[in-house]
C-alpha cells in the first residue's frame, strides 16, 4: 500500500482510511519521538496527541490538498511543534528527570536498546532530533530541514556531530 | 556493523498497548462507554469529543447495538475530565443542564424536539402535541412520538415525561411502559392518578379561584386546593368556562 494510495483514500473516505494512517505512522512516531526524548510516556502521548490533531487538520483539509500533502514529514512537523509547546507550558515548573524504559521495548535483546538509548540522550537536542529524524525515522535532509525548520546545511551539520559524538561514546565504552 | 545500520534498528514495532484506542476515542472515531446507576437500574452512558452521545440499559448486546445504530465502535474508557464529572448528577436530574450532547445522530427537527423535552421540569409530563407546539408544528405530534422513541439520550433528555396526548403515559424506549411509570413515580408526577384523569377523559384542570387552567402535573395546579380543581375534556372548553391558559405550563 503506498503513500499515494493511502492519501487518496483519506480525500475520498477519512474515517474508514484513517485507521490506516494510524497503523502506518503510530509506530514510527511512537518510536522516533521515544528515540529522541528517551521518554516512552511522553512519546506515547506526543505521538496521540499528534494522531489527533492530524485527524483534526484532515477533516478541515479539501480532498485536493490531502492528495498533494508530503504526509511523513507533514506529520513529523505536527508532533514536534506540539513538543514545542508541550515544552513551553511545562518550562516555567520544575519537572521530575521521567523513568525511563519501563515500558515497550525493543523485541530481543533489553540491554542493547537501554544502551542505545543512553548513548542518544547524551547527545544535544538538536543533534539527537536530527540523527534519529534521519536514520532511526529514515526522513531525507530536505524533509528534516522542513520539520525542524532549520537550513539543510545545519541539519546535515547536526546529523555529522551527532553521529561523530556516538562513535566518541562507543570508543570511551571500549576503554573501560 | 555501522553506527547508521545500528541505528535503523532502533526503530521497533511494536506500540504501547491501547495507543491507538486512545487515538480512536480522542478522535472521535470511538466512542467510550461507562457503566453508571440509575432509577431504573445501571445504564451505559457513552461519549464522544462532542458530550454524551447515548444511553442504554445495561444488557448483553449493548455493544452490537451502538455499533448498528451509531456506525462507531465502543470502548470502556473515563468519561472526558471537563464534563465527565457531571454524568452522575445528569442522570439523576433528569436533564441535560450544561453536561454537553451529541445529538448528530438525529436529524435537526429531532434535535429540536428533544432540547425542548429537556426542559420539561422534573416531576411534570407534556403531551407529545404539547411539545409540537413548541417546536412550532402544531401538526407534528406523531413525528414528535417518533422522535421520542428514537432519543438516543433517555434519562438526560427526559423523554418519560412526555406522555400521550389523551393523558395516558404511554410507550417507552428504555425497557417499556413499567420503567416509565418507574421513573415518573421517582420524580413525584404520581403516574397513577395520571392514568385515572386520563380514563376520565380529563385533560387539563381549571382552578375556580384563580381562573387560570393547567396541564395536570404543572406546579401551578398542583399547590392549588383540591375543592378548587376542576377538570376539563379540552382547553376549549376551559376557555368557554372563562379560564386563561397558565403561563407556566403553557396548555394551549
Amino acid at each position: 500500500m503506498s503513500m499515494d494510495d493511502l492519501k487518496r483514500d483519506l480525500s475520498q473516505n477519512l474515517d474508514t482510511a484513517f485507521p490506516r494512517l494510524v497503523e502506518h505512522m503510530s509506530n514510527r512516531l511512537f518510536w522516533g519521538l521515544r528515540r529522541m526524548t528517551g521518554d516512552p510516556q511522553y512519546a506515547e502521548d506526543l505521538s496521540q496527541e499528534t494522531l489527533i490533531k492530524v485527524y483534526k487538520a484532515l477533516v478541515e483539509y479539501h480532498p485536493q490538498r490531502i492528495r498533494e500533502l508530503k504526509l511523513e514529514p507533514w506529520m513529523w512537523t505536527i508532533a514536534l511543534n506540539l513538543g514545542r509547546n508541550h515544552l513551553r507550558d511545562r518550562s516555567r515548573r520544575p519537572t521530575i528527570v521521567a523513568e525511563k524504559r519501563d515500558i515497550a521495548t525493543l523485541d530481543g535483546d533489553v540491554s542493547d536498546d537501554a544502551a542505545w538509548q543512553d548513548r542518544l540522550d547524551r547527545l544535544p537536542t538538536a543533534q539527537r532530533r536530527a540523527v534519529v529524524l534521519k536514520h532511526v525515522v529514515g526522513l531525507s535532509i530536505a524533509e528534516i530541514a522542513e520539520v525542524t525548520e532549520r537550513p539543510e546545511g545545519t541539519c546535515k551539520a547536526d546529523i555529522h556531530r551527532g553521529l561523530r559524538k556516538l562513535k566518541e561514546i562507543m570508543e570511551a565504552e571500549d576503554d573501560h | 556493523m555501522t553506527i547508521e545500520e545500528k541505528l535503523a534498528q532502533l526503530m521497533g514495532d511494536a506500540i504501547p498497548d491501547r495507543m491507538s484506542e486512545s487515538i480512536a476515542l480522542g478522535t472521535g472515531l470511538a466512542d467510550g462507554y461507562d457503566i453508571y446507576p440509575s432509577a431504573v437500574g445501571d445504564v451505559v452512558v457513552t461519549f464522544n469529543p462532542e458530550g454524551v452521545s447515548s444511553l442504554t440499559l445495561s444488557t448483553d448486546g449493548f455493544e452490537t447495538y451502538f455499533e448498528d445504530r451509531f456506525g462507531r465502535p465502543l470502548i470502556r474508557a473515563e468519561a472526558p475530565r471537563a464534563w465527565g464529572a457531571m454524568i452522575p448528577g445528569r442522570i439523576e436530574a433528569g436533564s441535560p443542564g450544561k453536561l454537553p450532547v451529541d445529538l448528530r445522530s438525529v436529524t435537526e427537527f429531532q434535535s429540536k424536539v428533544l432540547l425542548s423535552a429537556a426542559r420539561i421540569p422534573r416531576g411534570e409530563v407534556r403531551p407529545y402535541g404539547w411539545l409540537a407546539r413548541q417546536v412550532g408544528n402544531e401538526k407534528a405530534a406523531r413525528a414528535v412520538g417518533s422522535t421520542m422513541a428514537r432519543n438516543p439520550i433517555p434519562l438526560i433528555i427526559p423523554c418519560h415525561r412526555v406522555v400521550r396526548s389523551d393523558g395516558h403515559i404511554g410507550a417507552y424506549s428504555l425497557g417499556g411502559p413499567e420503567q416509565k411509570w418507574q421513573l415518573l413515580t421517582h420524580e413525584g408526577a404520581a403516574p397513577g392518578i395520571l392514568e385515572e384523569l386520563a380514563a376520565a377523559h380529563v385533560r387539563v384542570q381549571g382552578n375556580t379561584s384563580t381562573g387560570i387552567y393547567c396541564l395536570p402535573t404543572c406546579r401551578a395546579i398542583r399547590r392549588s386546593k383540591s375543592e378548587n380543581v376542576v377538570g376539563f375534556r379540552s382547553s376549549e372548553a376551559a376557555m368557554d368556562k372563562g379560564f386563561r391558559s397558565c403561563k407556566l405550563c403553557q396548555p394551549a
